[in-house]
Order: C-alpha cells, then structure tokens, then sequence
C-alpha cells in the first residue's frame, strides 16, 4: 500500500512538474486541470461522507479535549519543522523548536500540554520540505489535487514523497520501521485526526465558501496556492505578499 | 492695516481648513472600528435574517468599494469589455457582491472583531489589522482590511485578507477561471452572476 502510494504520489509529481518557476499564484499552472476536478469532487464525496461529519462531532467535544489534540499534534509535526529550519537556514528557529520538542514532550506530557508556549518560547509555525525547496529555489510546478490529500503542487508533492524516504522522524518509527514501541496505524491515525481537526477548525469557514462559491474548485485552489506562499515567505503580510499594481489602475464611483 | 487684515484673514483661512482637516478626514483604523461595531450591532440585535441581510446591504453600500473590487476581480478580462458590458458587469457584481457578502456575515452571531494596528502602505492604501476574537468553536483570526484612502474623507474597505488570504484575489482568480473554462467568453460569467443572484 505504501509502495504503491509512494509510486503514485512521485508519477504525478514528475508527470505535471513542468517549467513552472513563479512563486505568484496565479501563475501556478494546472495542467492536469480534469484530472484535479474529478479528483477534488473525489475528496468532497469523501469529505461529505466522512471527514465533515466526523469534523462536526470532533467540535462537540470539550474544548481542553480539542486542545489537548491539537497540541500533540504540533509537538509531533515538529519532528519535521525542525529539520526544515535547518534547511532553510533558521538555526535559531530549529533551536527553539528543538527546546519546544524538548520542553513539551517531557514537562509537558508527550506533548498534551504547550508549557514552552507558557515558559515565553517563540511562536510555533510549522515548515515541511515543500517550503524548503521553495526556500532553495524551486518554482511549485503545476497544481495537483491528490485523492485523499487534497490540493498540492509539484513541488510540495515530492516534498511529501521526501518525507517518506526518511525526511520524517514519525513516519520512520512508525511505518518505515518495525519498532517495538510504534505500529503503523499510529502514523496513519495521528495524519487522520490530524486531518479532521484541521477540517474542525475551518468548519464554518469551508461551508461558507463552498455555499457561496460559483466555482468552488478555483477558489480553493486560489486559497490553497495563497497560503503556501505566505507559509513560504513566513508572513501574514499582505503587503509583501501581493502586488499593488493591478488596483492602482481602478478609481472608484 | 490692510496687510494686519489679510494676515488675519490668512490666519483665519489658514485654523479652518485645519480644523476642517482634522475634524472630516477619517483615520482608516477608526473608520474600521466603527464599520465593525455597526456591522456587529446589527448582528447582536434581535433582527429576523432578512432584516439583518438588508441592514448589513446598507452598510456594505456605504463602506465598501464595490464598483473598485467588481472591476479588480475581472483581472485582465477587464481590458476586453466595453461600456456596454461594464456597466452591466458592475450591476451584476454589486447585487452579487451584497448578496454573498450579507448572506455571509448573518450567518454569524455577533463576532467580536478588534482593531490592532495600520499601516500606510501608500498614499491611496492603508492596511488596518484587526484580530476576530477566539471563541470555543475556532481560533483567534486575523484580519488585515484593505482600505482605499485616496479621498481621506470616504475612505472605503477594496479587500479582507483573512490569515494572508485575500478575499479579492480569491474571488478574482475564481472569476479567471470561470471565463478561462468558457474559452474565454465574458458572457459565461455573467450567466454564473445572474444565477447566484437568483438562487
């Protein structure tokens, strides 16, 4: 299965990584545009059927619960934040983030309780290699849109695959190698709650924009390629984010 | 005498217009406030949906500049559309415009929204940033409002950029895609307005 996932993930990749060099988004080509459509009415059959639903439920339970949740995860993506730091040169954020592992997943309970949040460390944000390779220099390649794993590019593709050759701590004690300690459907649950509580936290917003959504697949493209270049250029900022030039053209009534 | 006099009338021109400066041209951050606290009023209060929809219509008419995001949204199809089309792309963007964004906002109960910081990007833009308060059902948000400031006294919102997304360039990209699709052909947009306008 994973052979065959692996397989998969790296043909697409290769297949559609054609010359796409730009970092603007809506300059991120989709060459295989039908197979994305099929593919993402795909993930919203599957979304429909079982990650929204379980999104809905995963909401009604305690907030310290979802909390609690949310921050075993972080701690645990974390084993990938930092190795892409250092890929992207950050060393003082792989320190901190090594001091958050640390603190968290001892003091803080295997990683249930964000002390190194409380002790005054700096904000978490998370990277993955897709980042690193933006950082490095490489342009994201065509949009994807993967079954099951929803909107990707090229670049964030081979990313992903990278992670699985033993780019991720996680995935090698889990899935890569039989360890006494893990099994593999620990890799496996800890992606999916990780997926629904993902789908939690943005319930309304999601519902929302599909409601009002004339083209729904476009909008979540936009959104998707939009957040991976701010994730790639850590910042929230509009300004360096965006180009000015198109509204200086239009006055108002 | 005659020069004491036109000092003085200098001097008089010189305190209104000042004041008439200070007291007309509203700071963007406080222009924001106040839209959101009108917007969340309207929200709290006891109205039926319908009612809150047409109050938050009111507001948007008046805050936003629907007729700058309209033509913003048509990326480059912009350049292709003649007076014709456009005046009847701006009639059908603005009743697109109010209906999603209204229809939107009623949704929610009373959203605290604080006004944090702004910064002058330009002299026709500032960015306001504002925090959508936590609550127990999703986190803290961020909010950056684009704000048109070319005529300080009617400052008006032309995008929200929601965690780095914008709602503009979003919408703009789905419009491309809309026309692209259709090979290129405006009216297979219009069509898509007129029937969200009509759901």
């Amino acid at each position: 299965m994973r052979k065959i996932l692996i397989i998969f993930l790296i043909a697409f990749s290769v297949t559609f990584s054609a010359n796409a060099k730009s970092n603007d988004t809506g300059n991120v080509k989709d060459c295989s545009e039908g197979f994305n459509r099929a593919s993402f009415k795909f993930n919203q059959v599957l979304d429909k059927a079982i990650v929204r639903p379980l999104a809905v439920g995963y909401r009604k339970l305690p907030n310290s619960v979802r909390i609690i949740t949310s921050n075993f995860l972080n701690n645990l993506s974390n084993l990938i934040t930092i190795p892409n730091n250092a890929l992207q040169g950050e060393f003082g954020k792989a320190g901190n983030n090594l001091a958050r592992l640390g603190i968290n997943s001892t003091i803080g309970i295997i990683g249930l309780f964000d002390v190194a949040t409380s002790m005054g460390f700096e904000e978490y944000e998370k990277e993955d290699y897709g980042q690193s390779l933006a950082v490095l220099g490489s342009g994201p390649g065509c949009y994807l849109v993967l079954p099951i794993l929803g909107p990707s590019t090229a670049r964030d593709t081979v990313g992903t695959v990278f992670g699985m050759f033993g780019g991720d701590p996680w995935y090698n004690v889990t899935v890569k190698n039989d360890t006494q300690y893990f099994r593999e459907s620990d890799y496996y649950i800890s992606k999916s709650v990780s997926g629904v509580d993902f789908r939690a936290k943005n319930l309304d917003a999601l519902d929302n924009l599909e409601e009002n959504s004339m083209d729904f697949y476009a909008s979540v493209k936009s959104l998707y390629l939009q957040d991976r270049q701010q994730k790639i250029l850590n910042s929230k900022k509009t300004i360096e984010a965006q180009d000015d030039s198109e509204w200086d053209e239009i006055s108002p009534e | 005498m005659f020069l004491k006099i036109k000092i003085n009338f200098f001097v008089f021109f010189l305190i209104f217009f000042i004041y008439q400066e200070s007291s007309i041209s509203i700071e963007p951050n406080i222009f924001v406030q106040s839209t959101v606290n009108r917007a969340s009023t309207v929200l709290g209060d006891g109205y039926s949906k319908e009612e809150k929809i047409q109050k938050l219509k009111d507001i948007a008419e008046e805050t936003v500049d629907i007729r700058g995001i309209g033509f913003y949204t048509l990326g480059k199809h912009r350049k292709t559309l003649n007076d014709q089309q456009k005046d009847k792309y701006s009639k059908l963007f603005k009743n697109y415009f109010l209906k999603s964004f209204s229809s939107r906002l009623a949704e929610y109960s009373n959203p605290q929204i604080d006004v944090i910081s702004q910064e002058k990007i330009s002299d026709k833009y500032t960015i306001v940033s504002s925090i959508l308060v936590a609550t127990k059902e999703r986190p803290e948000v961020q909010i950056d409002w684009r704000i048109y400031t070319k005529d300080p006294e009617k400052p008006l919102i032309r995008d929200l950029i929601i965690e780095g997304l914008s709602l503009a360039r979003t919408q703009k990209e789905e419009f491309n895609s809309i026309i692209q699709s259709n090979d290129g052909d405006i009216n297979a947009l219009f069509s898509n307005l007129k029937d969200f306008i009509n759901r």
